[in-house]
């Protein structure tokens, strides 16, 4: 039997590390009362315990999710890992303790708070992930072409095989500026890598016309008629308009171009 | 004439078309080439006006030589023409599509010269598109009226998609406005696209090779108001669309008014935006929810209840057929509820395998309750304390575009109170007319 505990475990952030805080929480027959990664704030007061990421004890556990689950709540437990949700460590330890209990059809659980709750996370990260689908803009330079997105959850394992795919011969750089990560693309491999900061050059002229044309593109498109702007934020909220072409003011370069003619 | 001026008049032009969907093929890379496709499409960004901009909308030239009232382009019209060249369009689709502004490119044109050199001009494009610049992403093509059969054939199969608007839903309302055009003109591409698409269909099976012929399927697009044609006409057409050309979309254009014609709406008319809303929602109840038109409107009842949704409309005037229960109900019945969806249909067929459903759940599986509770019980049980009479029903029944609809018009001083259905008839969308007309 499991026992509600006051500590609060510490691991290092990745999939593993949580791996590891599922096994130590079924080996030391306790919950923790959280579970934060080493670079998350600790604003708690409860004693730490400081979990050793160990790659046989995290397999262990890797496996036994779909040996005695299903596959379905694999996946379910690796996209919840992905999503902005607070708590989700938590989550996905009462979901895996569920789990090992019902079997496989924990996943269809919905109306367990727990359960209900990660696919509801779920759902937002994979609804996000196929927004920036469309969202991302690229700046093309001469050798690559780069892009910046500011996503609440961790998008860029999503995106990847569509980018990868849609743009096989070209060099690109998906940059996730809230988690300081970018996916990096040169013919044929990709890699996500921690990224600190990016500086970049002024795209040149034909770039500028290309964000120009869109621009153009973009206002003369809307029927003003049925000029509609509370649709619009539904569908586009604000958030996303910073890194997008069309919402950005066209820069000098094109702007001193167009007086000259 | 700059690439600049000519994007914006050509975009201006293209605008009044609804489609911009770039659903319907999944498509790989494959690694050569630029582009895939994604069955379920890709929104890109949402203009101020609120609707999806996937595709670059855009026609090769707004010159026509014909003359349809409704349309901009129309051959007496002055307004400033333009034409791309169809190396133009083809290196501004790969330019937009590299940066990701675009899923791929919906190209229509005014009719230039005869209707077998327009298409020439579109499938030109396409060929730089697909055969030079090896593109896979997204294209839908309208397909020119009057074209011959073997361009046609050409265009389909470098398109996803392809279209032939109807744009006006009667033949009485076509020979009006658009004298150049017939229903049969319309209608004859309809039919080789869609016998073309069967045909491709059986010969994949046999060789799997042959090049596919619009793969997405073809669509079309219906002005809303530009005509007397009310929603039952509308609304059966569509059907038979659906059924007949095996149609994978029919979209509504609510009429913008262009000019004064006296056939058509004066310029201060307003688009009816919201009779457009109440059509798709319609649509939607076709394809995706199991009901007929005949279910939705007929005879008596020619257009739809500008305050409830069409489903709700149906739900009220067979209250006899409610409630049902959620624990037992068929997916097909859920479906029928007011305030549940596919979605939340699909979960609560899900979660009761696992445990009775109870009005608590319900609402974390999406149902909007303020609406089904009128309509289901939990194990036989309605929630409790709930009052249930027809006016209270109705009142919860009344969307938020309906309720701006309503106090618009009182606003306008259209009527001076809104106190609906105090008798006891069953209310049905003609009785919402009446009333709103003043007439109840
Ligand atoms: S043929 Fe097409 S472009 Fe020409 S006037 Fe008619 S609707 Fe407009």
């Amino acid at each position: 039997m499991l026992e509600r505990s006051n500590v609060v475990y510490v691991y290092d952030g990745t999939y593993y590390g949580l791996m590891c805080c599922v096994f130590e929480s079924f080996y030391s027959h306790e919950i923790p009362c959280a579970i934060v990664a080493d670079s998350a704030q600790q604003l708690s007061m409860l004693p730490p315990k400081f979990i050793e990421t160990d790659t046989d004890k995290a397999h262990r556990v890797m496996r036994s999710i779909p040996n005695k689950i299903s596959a379905k709540a694999e996946e379910l437990v690796k996209l919840c890992f992905l999503s902005q949700l607070d708590d989700k460590e938590l989550l996905i330890l009462d979901f895996l303790k569920k789990g090992y209990k019902y079997g496989a059809r924990v996943v269809y659980m919905l109306a367990d708070d727990t359960v209900n709750k990660i696919s509801k996370a779920v759902k937002n990260l994979t609804n996000e992930a196929h927004h920036f689908k469309g969202f991302v803009r690229f700046k093309v330079y001469d050798d690559m072409m780069f892009s910046q997105i500011e996503p609440k959850n961790y998008v860029l394992p999503l995106i990847k095989h569509h980018f990868c795919d849609r743009f096989p011969n070209e060099s690109f750089v998906i940059y996730d500026k809230t988690h300081c990560q970018a996916l990096v693309y040169k013919p044929y491999s990709s890699a996500i890598i921690q990224v600190d900061k990016v500086d970049l050059d002024e795209p040149d002229e034909t770039e500028m016309k290309y964000q120009q044309l869109w621009r153009d593109y973009y206002n003369a498109i809307a029927i003003e008629q049925r000029y509609n702007p509370r649709c619009r934020m539904t569908h586009l909220p604000k958030r996303f308009w910073g890194d997008m072409t069309e919402f950005q003011s066209p820069s000098k370069l094109i702007s001193k171009q167009k007086a000259e003619s | 004439m700059d690439v600049f001026e000519k994007l914006k008049i050509l975009t201006g032009a293209a605008k009044y078309d609804v489609a911009c969907t770039s659903s319907g093929v999944d498509r790989s890379s494959g690694g050569v080439g630029v582009g895939n496709s994604t069955a379920c499409g890709i929104c890109h960004s949402f203009s101020a006006d609120g609707r999806c901009i996937s595709l670059l909308k855009i026609l090769m030239t707004n010159y026509c030589i014909y003359n349809c009232s409704y349309c901009v382009n129309r051959r007496t019209n002055d307004i400033q023409r333009a034409a791309f060249t169809p190396r133009e369009l083809a290196d501004l689709t790969m330019n937009f599509y590299k940066r990701n502004y675009i899923e791929g490119l919906f190209l229509s044109s005014g009719i230039i010269r005869n209707p077998d050199y327009t298409c020439e001009q579109i499938i030109a494009t396409l060929e730089i598109l697909r055969n030079e610049y090896g593109f896979k992403g997204y294209i839908h093509a309208k397909a020119i009226p009057g074209a011959s059969a073997e361009l046609l054939h050409k265009l389909g199969v470098l398109a996803d998609r392809m279209s032939v608007n109807i744009e006006l839903p009667s033949q009485k309302s076509l020979q009006l406005l658009a004298p150049d055009k017939s229903k049969e003109n319309i209608l004859a591409p309809m039919g080789v696209i869609r016998d073309k698409i069967r045909e491709n269909t059986t010969d994949l099976v046999r060789y799997n090779h042959a090049p596919k012929f619009a793969p997405a399927g073809q669509s079309t697009q219906m002005i809303v108001g530009a005509t007397p044609d009310t929603d039952y006409q509308i609304l059966n057409l569509t059907e038979s669309l659906y059924n007949k050309y095996k149609l994978k979309r029919v979209f509504f254009s609510a009429y913008m008014p262009i000019g004064d014609n006296p056939l058509l709406p004066s310029k201060d008319t307003k688009p009816p935006l919201l009779r457009e809303h109440r059509l798709y929602q319609a649509d939607w109840l076709l394809r995706f929810y199991g009901f007929k038109a005949s279910e939705l409107l007929d005879e008596k009842h020619q257009n739809f209840n500008p305050l409830v949704d069409p489903k709700c409309s149906w739900a009220l005037s067979h209250l006899d057929q409610f409630p049902v229960d959620v624990n037992t109900a068929e997916y097909e019945t859920l479906l029928r509820v007011p305030g549940i969806g596919v979605n939340s249909a699909r979960r609560i067929i899900i979660a009761r395998r696992s445990c009775l459903l109870r009005f608590e759940h319900l609402k974390k599986l999406g149902v909007v309750l303020k609406r089904a509770q009128y309509f289901i019980t939990c194990s036989g049980k309605i929630t409790e304390g709930l009052k249930i009479t027809e006016d209270i029903i109705i009142r919860n029944m009344i969307t938020q575009s309906g309720m701006r609809f309503a106090d618009e018009l009182i606003q306008s001083g259209g009527y001076s109170q809104l106190s609906l259905f105090n008798d006891n008839t069953k209310v049905t969308a003609g009785d919402v007319m009446k009333c709103l007309s003043g007439q109840m």
